[in-house]
């Protein structure tokens, strides 16, 4: 969208501690291997012209390597420019539970997909959603606790989450 | 049943005092993050307004459709591939449950957090079938293994410090080396969690919203666990009561807004998860580790248990029904100053805590279930403006107080008041009750017979027998009664008003200012005709809000109607109605459209106005401030403590800015309540409760900045609580504006 929701989301997903990079097609190899903590599990990217083929990370992956898996890539959106939130649309290859077991997530997110408001975002997700599409997560930061007495980061869900921001597509 | 209230009211004080004392501190501390957070994020959003009345209106409309609603949803559920129940009570659904995890062989279960669960008592019903429950999200799971109860219907373990969980994992596990920090603790709880996560039969959560269009449920989380536990095993319950439904997809976008601020001030929760299940996202079968990939989507099963148990005639009952637009947020608990100091485990029932509980107990149970805790609601109404979706909590409170007045027996003392207080309640409401809620007659009498009534009120013998029969505090000044009510002071003072008004007001004299703060009223009356208005001081008679805070709602309509006939043809003859008391000019805003038909309230409320807010009016349609009193020498800083309905009608700011036109420099409270509230503070079960509240004002007017300041306030209990808590006295703002300042006490 406009170059003032991707300031903002960059803005707003910082504030809720995620990272996020900026890249493009031909640097994402580069911003991808710099954010991997291995072993690493994925999904395949649908975006053209990136693929996690060149990566050691695993596609598919088996329960045990999922448990053990310090990085899980997935691609994601839409995104929410207001609240710094990406979506995190569930596939039959387990994108979801790639997403959440390991440490860190590294979020792909093409920058044609940040809306400015949450609505926009809601409306698109939920025509995927009447189209059949059976899960999606808005995910702000990383996943977070106040109940042992401060805010902890990192509970059941990853500790860390890394945004990769493509842009120029 | 009365015979027992003197000792039920020594156990309630024992309790809230035990309460106070364990509980308190952590419960505050934590509460009043998540309060001042919403304040900020309320504040902070563009359209809080416009999503609030949005809510409220996807709410009303949702809860008007229901039965077609969860058709609808139940239709598209099963189209979708998954099973609906709709379960009549608690038993139902937890029968339903045990049979699903009866049909799997399961033999353990994981939870993400569900108040609804709790509700229906499913781990129990679960746990009697050998099935290992684990509770997933971190409060819950410490609950569980201190096997306390919520004291919170979002933070359910708020009343839990870090040490004592700290302790609690070191004795249930046997650990060596205890653990310290958060990080530690929480470290700690998610391994054990993973590994029981790893191996559930069934995962089950709760829905915080269900869409009958798409058959999808919303879970708003933090933590992740309600998404491990809904994809993890093959098997995926969610309960939810019936009224978690809204029509369409695109109606979670306000509530979505709302949500994270209304709870803990949040932005956003970390996760908002649209689950429209059995979802292709695969289980994972950590019995098998090895295999690559996960298995096959379509062996996934999902059951949603629809639970009704009362709220279809919550639905049809025109003061409860209300409670169903409920997202159950917490902020109601959050705001409430009572809350604040005692959590849940005091204010609140069986499952639900906070503001609503009253509404969502006696919905479940009867009032009967909200009969220990409703009277903590003092109908302050903070949590009015804090609720996302505009309840009107307090109004739930006092109509399930006034079905508790009307299920007494009558009792032994009754006689002692029945003569004194002629109203339309039933024999054997609580003695403390009909005196507070008569107080209006009361203080008539008190004022004809104010010598004699006074030295009464002086006496201890008098004051224990009070005490033990009605339940006053005898630690509370009770009020000195003026022997020359306001309007008769009025009547026979020589014409003072302008020569010529620019407008005609009626001063309502209200009970207090009518017959024991006088002193108040006679500083209004010159402060209004100093700006050129023609008073004048009518018997009118007392407002209602006595009986309504006790839940005498027949007493109060009688009181509300005669207010009604005697203001009526003054505001049709073009006078205003100027009122001193705060939750005086509350009632006439907000309650009277309860109480009278839509004409007459409409009408009072639209020319009713509280005394700054009225000055303020005048002082900006060009009345001179010169006319008006201003400070002495030295005397211009003063600390202003609002009342808590004024603040609710957004009146406080008139106030401040009258006294700063006047001259006086202002610093302003922010507490949530001065803990008086009325009678509530002159209440033996609760006036260490009300103390422990007072104690913020407190504070807050004796830092370095506010303790050299004259203290004023805006209502009569705020007054006299802080005449209790300071040294120094308190008064009405008014004395400092009024012109002929210092003739009247
Ligand atoms: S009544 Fe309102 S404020 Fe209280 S929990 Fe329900 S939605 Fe939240």
């Amino acid at each position: 969208m406009s170059s003032d929701s991707v300031a903002t989301f960059e803005r707003r997903a910082a504030d809720r501690r995620a990272t996020v990079e900026r890249t493009t097609v031909p640097e994402f190899d580069r911003a991808l291997a710099d954010c991997l903590a291995e072993p690493a599990v994925g999904v395949p990217l649908p975006f053209d012209g990136v693929s996690l083929a060149n990566h050691p990370v695993e596609i598919d992956p088996s329960p045990a390597t999922l448990e053990a898996a310090a990085t899980g890539v997935t691609p994601v959106g839409p995104a929410v420019a207001e609240y710094g939130s990406v979506v995190v649309p569930s596939d039959e290859r387990g994108a979801e539970a790639i997403s959440l077991y390991p440490e860190t997530h590294v979020a792909v997110l093409a920058a044609s997909d940040v809306h400015a408001s949450l609505s926009t975002a809601l409306a698109e997700v939920g025509e995927e959603i009447a189209a059949g599409l059976s899960s999606a997560v808005f995910a702000t930061g990383p996943s977070a606790t106040a109940d042992m007495g401060a805010p902890v980061y990192g509970v059941h869900g990853p500790a860390e989450l890394r945004i990769l921001l493509l842009e120029d597509r | 049943m009365s015979e027992e209230r003197p000792r039920s009211r020594a156990g309630t004080a024992a309790r809230l005092r035990e309460l106070l004392d364990t509980e308190g501190a952590a419960v505050e501390e934590n509460v009043s993050t998540f309060n001042a957070g919403r304040y900020r994020r309320y504040a902070e959003m563009d359209a809080t307004e416009e999503y609030r009345e949005e809510a409220r209106r996807i709410k009303e409309e949702a809860i008007e459709r229901l039965p077609e609603l969860v058709e609808a949803l139940t239709e598209q559920v099963e189209e979708n591939g998954g099973t609906v129940y709709l379960a009549d009570d608690a038993a139902d659904a937890r029968e339903y449950v045990r049979k699903v995890a009866a049909d799997r062989d399961a033999e353990s279960v994981v939870k993400s957090k569900t108040m609804t669960s709790e509700e229906v008592h499913l781990n129990a019903g679960l746990e009697a079938d050998g099935i290992d429950v684990t509770e997933t999200d971190l409060a819950e799971f410490v609950l569980q293994l201190a096997e306390e109860e919520p004291s919170h219907i979002v933070a359910p373990a708020i009343h839990k410090s870090r040490s004592e969980i700290a302790a609690l994992f070191s004795r249930t596990f046997d650990l060596d080396e205890p653990l310290e920090t958060p990080e530690e603790l929480t470290r700690f709880a998610r391994e054990r969690l993973l590994e029981r996560v790893t191996e559930a039969d069934i995962g089950i959560t709760g829905a915080n919203f269900l869409t009958a269009d798409t058959g999808t449920l919303a879970l708003v989380t933090n933590e992740g666990n309600a998404r491990k536990c809904a994809v993890t095993p093959d098997t995926h319950v969610a309960i939810a009561g019936v009224e978690k439904i809204v029509p369409s997809m695109a109606d979670l976008a306000p509530f979505l807004e709302l949500i994270g601020p209304a709870g803990a001030g949040q932005d956003i929760t970390a996760y908002v998860s649209l689950l429209t299940p059995p979802v292709e996202t695969p289980a994972i079968d950590f019995e098998a580790p090895g295999t690559a990939g996960f298995g096959d989507p379509d062996d996934r099963e999902f059951h949603l248990v629809l639970l009704d148990n009362g709220r279809t005639a919550m639905r049809e009952d025109d003061d409860l029904r209300e409670t169903l637009y409920c997202v159950r947020c917490g902020a109601c608990a959050n705001s409430c100053a009572n809350f604040q100091q005692v959590g849940g485990h005091a204010f609140g029932g069986e499952t639900y805590s906070g503001g609503i509980a009253t509404g969502w107990e006696a919905g479940i149970g009867g009032p009967e279930a909200a009969a220990e805790f409703n009277d903590l609601c003092t109908g302050c109404s903070r949590c009015v403006d804090a609720c996302p979706v505009k309840i009107d909590i307090p109004w739930i409170n006092t109509v399930v107080r006034d079905r508790l007045n009307r299920g007494e027996e009558p009792g032994r003392f009754d006689f002692l008041v029945e003569g004194l207080t002629p109203d339309a309640e039933p024999a054997g409401l609580d003695l403390g009750k009909r005196l507070f809620g008569n107080f209006g007659t009361l203080a008539k009498w008190g004022s004809r017979t104010a010598p004699v009534a006074n030295a009464l009120a002086a006496s201890s013998v008098a004051r224990a027998a009070l005490e033990r029969v009605a339940g006053v505090d005898r630690r509370r000044d009770l009020p000195r009664f003026d022997p020359e009510p306001l309007t008769e002071w009025f009547r026979s003072r020589p014409d003072a008003g302008p020569a010529d008004p620019t407008r005609e007001a009626v001063l309502y004299p209200d009970v207090y200012t009518n017959y024991v703060a006088t002193g108040r009223g006679k500083a209004a009356v010159r402060t209004l005709e100093a700006l050129g208005v023609d008073v004048t001081v009518p018997n009118v008679g007392a407002s209602g809000r006595a009986p309504l805070s006790q839940g005498m709602v027949a007493t109060a309509t009688d009181r509300a109607e005669t207010v009604a006939d005697a203001l009526s043809p003054e505001i049709e003859a073009g006078r205003d109605v100027v009122v001193v008391e705060p939750s005086d000019l509350a009632l006439f805003r907000r309650e009277y459209g309860k109480l009278l038909d839509d004409d007459r309230a409409e009408m009072i409320s639209e020319h009713s106005y509280e005394l700054f807010e009225y000055v303020f009016g005048l002082l900006e349609k060009g009345a001179d401030p010169d006319a008006l009193g201003s400070p002495a020498d030295g005397d211009a800083e003063v600390a202003y403590h609002s009342h808590c309905q004024q603040r609710t009608l957004d009146l406080e700011a008139g106030t401040v800015s009258v006294l700063e036109t006047c001259g006086y420099d202002v610093e302003t409270s922010d507490v949530e309540c001065c803990g008086m509230a009325g009678s509530f503070g002159y209440k033996s079960d609760y006036y260490e409760l009300s103390m422990a509240v007072g104690e913020r004002l407190e504070s807050q007017f004796t830092e370095p900045e506010t303790e050299g300041r004259r203290v004023v306030a805006s209502g009569v209990s705020c007054v006299e609580q802080l005449d209790s808590l300071l040294e120094r006295p308190a008064s009405h703002p008014v004395h400092l504006v009024d012109p002929g300042g210092g003739t009247d006490p």
